[in-house]
């Protein structure tokens, strides 16, 4: 394996929101606050990229609509060596 | 556990706020010692709980997230989705019995009962099931 360069602050991508005006609904205003996005069964995914540790492979970003076509489990954890 | 969610075909990803840096460390200090070889799927980073505030489970107050999982299909739709607080951990049967009941609803148009096991009586749901649900499906 090629040696990885990484340095200390990597930008991740985030969350892949909807671009800016997207879908304007005619002769309507834009709504004054921000719709908060927020995943919900039943609804398609909100794709993000992250930066990742993956064995045998080092550091890379990965986003989450690479893996679209499979079934994903994706799972939050509040922290790496926490107990339960 | 992997290997199960592998035969499935599901791809597992974890991600939590610490940085790649610490994942690494976790990995080679901890994990590999409670799974041989390691856990092989990428293990993600949520700098600044971005990705989990949109989630559900970014807890501002702690600047966590925290224990939530999703089960998205192969159309990119959010089937399920799991959240506790932080004191009680989760149940991977549970988690790999629900994706075997989603695979099989996606691959039959068939519906699964509660406490649905592979092998288990399902509904064809419709009109003529409509009150008649306890002559074919006996908890």
């Amino acid at each position: 394996m090629a040696k990885q360069k990484d340095g200390c602050v990597k930008p991740a991508g985030g969350p892949v929101l909807p671009a800016e005006g997207a879908a304007p609904v005619s002769g309507h205003p834009a709504p004054a606050e921000e719709v908060k996005m927020q995943a919900r069964v039943g609804r398609e995914a909100i794709d993000f990229e992250a930066n990742a540790y993956v064995e045998g492979k080092g550091f890379l970003p990965v986003k989450l609509s690479d893996y679209k076509g499979k079934w994903i489990v994706l799972c939050f954890y509040p922290g790496d060596f926490t107990f339960v | 556990m992997n290997k199960d969610f592998e035969k499935l075909g599901v791809q597992v990803l974890s991600m939590s706020t610490d940085s790649r840096f610490v994942h690494k460390v976790w990995q080679a200090e901890e994990l590999a010692k409670m799974v041989k070889g390691g856990v092989p799927f990428p293990m993600l980073e949520d700098a600044g709980g971005q990705v989990g505030a949109v989630y559900g489970v970014y807890d501002e107050a702690a600047g966590v997230d925290i224990r939530g999982r999703f089960i998205i299909d192969p159309d990119f739709v959010v089937r399920a989705m799991e959240v506790l607080t932080p004191e009680v951990g989760r149940n991977p049967n549970e988690l790999l019995r629900q994706v075997k009941a989603f695979q099989h609803v996606a691959a039959t148009g068939e519906v699964t009962p509660s406490g649905w096991e592979p092998g288990g009586t399902t509904l064809d749901p419709g009109p003529d099931l409509v009150g008649k649900v306890w002559e074919v499906w006996k908890p």
